[in-house]
């Protein structure tokens, strides 16, 4: 089991600095960060001697050296356009997305298994029927236009809900702001939440709706039928118990991408989370902010999955049985 | 200086005037981007320098009508050609209660030139500061210049001892380890102060009660928030939730204004769109014509220019929000303008000069082109490229961010360029600004005219441009400056476009002065 853990561990490892050497050859191609980070009428010696105290003169490799070293004690440097360590933004910024993630999340499950569960019994019915055309749209239309959309239906036309931003946050903790203590948070969490969880609900629900047509179909709920169970808890205690594996994994590893894509979300509704502080960042060459959020989220997935990874090697017999 | 067209929202409940005291305005506001850092002197850009200018102020200021007058200096003399007296203000205090004196001025000077500072030449590091007595400064210059204190509007005087205190004198550069202490605190004179900045999220100021000068506007607090998206930007000032926001695109102007409750005000900006061309190099960098440069020739450049329907772009592109210009600066800012017309739009004429040059078949260029810099740039861009095709030449337009485009064009990435659009607004307010930057002889590592990306050079420019330098008399300038203006109109040095439009939208009620410099200040707004 250790060799195991820590045979991933390394794999892990590898992928985070093969992430990080990619991301730094890209950065090439991105533009001038100095050209972001001074005036137009800023002389060219000028620009030069930025140029020098930033390193980017240095050859590529060297600068990847010096990142990596930095960054295994966890110090990214300073963003060039804020002048503040890279370190302490993202501190400030990860609450705000993280507390959007979670909330599309819950979103997506309270909604989408009981649409999924509706769809699964009752496959004719009209509502059924039109759960399946909304999904569509769900997984069809971009986020950018969902959001939009919201943002002039509730905000614009019928001003219920605020169109950016987090709304009045209360501070926890020494770092942790949250949304969630004040009505005008909690407001501002309603669009984006639903526009970043609209995808991960359709997903769930077509998901929920195939396992249930599924299950509803062996031969241990028509035996349970055949007992005269009532319905309720043929569904629910049999049938809906056993759809649920699949929804848990699809959930599990969906929560990360929702952390790690809700670049687009952000953006549209000005959520001050790390995505837009992304965008932002590549508008603006900011190379310490680029490369310590694609190292975050690459640190997210080979977590997910070395999580994932572990919790099967704990399941599955079969891989402890071939180790020994 | 022509007097500028200003429009003072007017929409104003007469009734209503009477606002109670106790009630406290707060004005809500966005911005496309976003104010990154407090410190004066890292960034000569004009949003980051107009947030500042409300906090902190420079010895003279601007007016609604960008005219010069006495801020924390309250006057100023020539006593030499080359000496300038300038009187400070007394029983001015900064927001932590320290008073303001001469030995801040010089502080604010030393500070100015050190190192990683964006704004050095608000001041010329041969100018040399005399301290006369507490409230008395002299500059002493090289050489006579009459424009000595033109940008010194957006060059802020800061509190020496507070700096000190705050290790704060060396400026906030990007390879510093750990953050400067006056980028995300401030102290400055100005109408208001910052009491909290997260920069990118939000910065909330507060009225200084303690200004020297009488308050004009009725604000309590004033909220920043940076909104990047232009959709989210305009639906947040339709749906109530901000008060002003800017800018509003072009396309969204009518809807705005069509909304019971908002307006747009519009005016023109003082930055000039133009388009340049490589006249420096033997041979084009991107074309199929080898072996010459027919940008070399004047009347392939004239052909250029009237090949453009600048009217079109009006009035498709910028939605008549823009102003087709015949020279490279704003009418606003030199006071014979009208004296100046652009060469008529005529694809004949234009196809007649290129045969004339030897390309009656035309020939192929790549253009470079930003697509996230300027008012529609990129759409300008792919315009100029369709007109262009009418007259046979062939344009491979290469539209990118600006981040890419301003590494490939400008002198770091060697002038990469044969035919580029770009945009400029002399930060002086004064040609003589163009004539360095943009018109001014430059070698291939861009010493002398650092944004003259095409290279255009000629000697008499040059000499006129010495001459407008150090002319202390108006009206003798003036006819230094159209000389200059006349021979590069017949040279075609570039092809000025037009100056692009501002588009400010605000709740109706909200007064407000739209200065052309695109700068916001709190002090000219009044709510409700």
């Amino acid at each position: 089991m250790l060799g195991f853990a820590m045979r991933r561990l390394l794999q892990a490892m590898i992928v985070m600095l093969v992430v990080a050497l990619l991301a730094f050859t890209l950065f090439r191609f991105v533009g001038d960060p100095v050209n972001q980070m001074v005036g137009i009428e800023t002389s060219q010696a000028d620009r030069e001697a930025l140029r020098e105290r930033l390193g980017l003169n240095d050859p590529i490799i060297v600068q990847f050296g010096r990142f990596v070293t930095k960054a295994a004690q966890f110090d990214f440097g300073t963003s060039y356009q804020f002048r503040q360590p890279v370190s302490d933004l993202f501190a400030k910024r990860i609450p705000a997305t993280l507390e959007l993630s979670f909330m599309s999340a819950l979103f997506a499950l309270m909604v989408g298994i009981p649409m999924g569960i509706y769809a699964g019994l009752n496959r004719e019915s009209a509502l059924s029927k039109l759960f399946l055309s909304v999904s569509l749209i769900g997984i069809s239309l971009p986020t950018f236009f969902i959001g939009i959309l919201l943002i002039f239906l509730f905000s614009v036309t019928l001003q219920w809900l605020p169109s950016f931003g987090r709304g009045e946050v209360t501070q926890v903790g020494s770092w942790w702001t949250t949304g969630l203590l004040t009505v005008s948070g909690l407001k501002a969490l309603v669009l984006p939440s639903i526009t970043l969880g609209l995808y991960q609900m359709t997903l769930i629900m077509r998901l929920i709706r195939a396992e249930m047509l599924e299950v509803i179909r062996t031969d241990y709920i028509k035996f349970a039928r055949a007992r005269g169970l009532p319905d309720r808890i043929v569904h629910f205690r049999h049938a809906l118990k056993n759809t649920m594996v699949p929804v848990i994994t699809i959930t599990g590893l969906q929560l990360g991408s929702i952390i790690a894509f809700a670049t687009i979300t952000e953006t549209v509704f000005q959520w001050p989370g790390m995505g837009l502080m992304f965008l932002q960042a590549v508008q603006n060459v900011d190379i310490p902010i680029m490369a310590a959020y694609l190292l975050l989220t690459a640190f997210l997935f080979v977590a997910i999955n070395f999580i994932v990874d572990i919790l099967y090697f704990v399941i599955d017999p079969r891989l402890r049985i071939g180790r020994s | 200086m022509k007097k500028l067209n200003i429009g003072l929202a007017s929409a104003i409940l007469a009734a209503g005037l009477a606002t109670s005291a106790a009630h406290a305005e707060t004005l809500k506001f966005a911005f496309q981007g976003t104010l990154n850092q407090l410190d004066p002197y890292s960034l000569n850009e004009t949003f980051t320098l107009s947030a500042l200018g409300n906090v902190y102020e420079g010895l003279t200021r601007r007016n609604e009508n960008l005219e010069i007058e006495p801020s924390l200096a309250e006057s100023w003399e020539v006593v030499e050609p080359n000496r300038w007296r300038f009187h400070l203000r007394k029983d001015v205090k900064f927001h932590n209660g320290n008073d303001f004196t001469a030995e801040d001025v010089a502080f604010s000077v030393e500070r100015l030139h050190g190192e990683g500072s964006d704004l050095a030449t608000r001041v010329a590091t041969d100018v040399k500061v005399e301290i006369v007595d507490d409230h008395t400064v002299d500059f002493v210059l090289t050489g006579p210049n009459p424009i000595l204190h033109y940008e010194w509007d957006t060059w802020y005087i800061m509190d020496k001892e507070w700096t000190e205190a705050n290790d704060a004198v060396a400026i906030t550069s990007a390879s510093d380890t750990s953050a400067n202490f006056a980028a995300l605190h401030t102290n400055g004179t100005g109408p208001f102060k910052v009491v909290s900045h997260e920069p990118g999220v939000k910065t909330v100021y507060e009225k200084n009660e303690n200004w020297w000068d009488e308050a004009h506007h009725n604000l309590d607090t004033v909220e920043f928030t940076p909104i990047g998206s232009d959709a989210t930007r305009v639906a947040a000032l339709l749906s109530g939730e901000l008060d002003m926001v800017y800018p509003i695109p072009v396309q969204d102007i009518k809807r705005v204004n069509d909304n019971a409750t908002t307006e747009v005000m519009t005016g023109p900006e003082l930055r000039t769109i133009f388009l340049g061309m490589d006249q420096r190099r033997d041979e084009l960098l991107h074309s199929d014509v080898k072996g010459k440069n027919p940008f070399k020739d004047v009347r392939v450049r004239k052909a250029f220019y009237q090949a453009i329907d600048i009217e079109g772009i009006k009035r498709k592109i910028m939605r008549d929000l823009s102003t087709p210009s015949a020279i490279m600066i704003s009418p606003f800012l030199y006071s014979r303008s009208a004296e100046f017309e652009r060469y008529p739009y005529d694809p004949e004429a234009a196809k007649a000069l290129l045969a004339e040059a030897g390309y009656a078949d035309g020939f192929s260029v790549g253009m470079d082109c930003p697509n996230d810099r300027y008012v529609n740039d990129e759409a300008i861009c792919q315009a100029v490229a369709s007109m262009l095709a009418r007259i046979g030449v062939k344009v491979d337009l290469n539209a990118q961010p600006k981040a890419k485009y301003f590494a490939k064009v400008l002198a770091s990435g060697g002038y990469d360029t044969s035919f580029y659009l770009l945009g400029w607004t002399p930060s002086s307010f004064d040609y003589w600004n163009i004539l360095a930057n943009i018109e001014g002889c430059r070698d291939d590592a861009g010493k002398g005219g650092l944004f003259n990306l095409g290279g255009y050079c000629n000697e008499k420019v040059e000499e006129l441009a010495g001459k407008i330098l150090t002319e202390n008399d108006p009206e003798a300038r003036d006819e230094l400056i159209a000389e200059a203006m006349t021979i590069t109109h017949e040279d075609v040095s570039h092809i000025p476009l037009h100056q692009q439009g501002l588009a400010w939208g605000f709740k109706s009620g909200i007064e407000l002065a739209q200065r052309a410099d695109n700068q916001f200040h709190f002090r000219f707004v009044t709510k409700k």
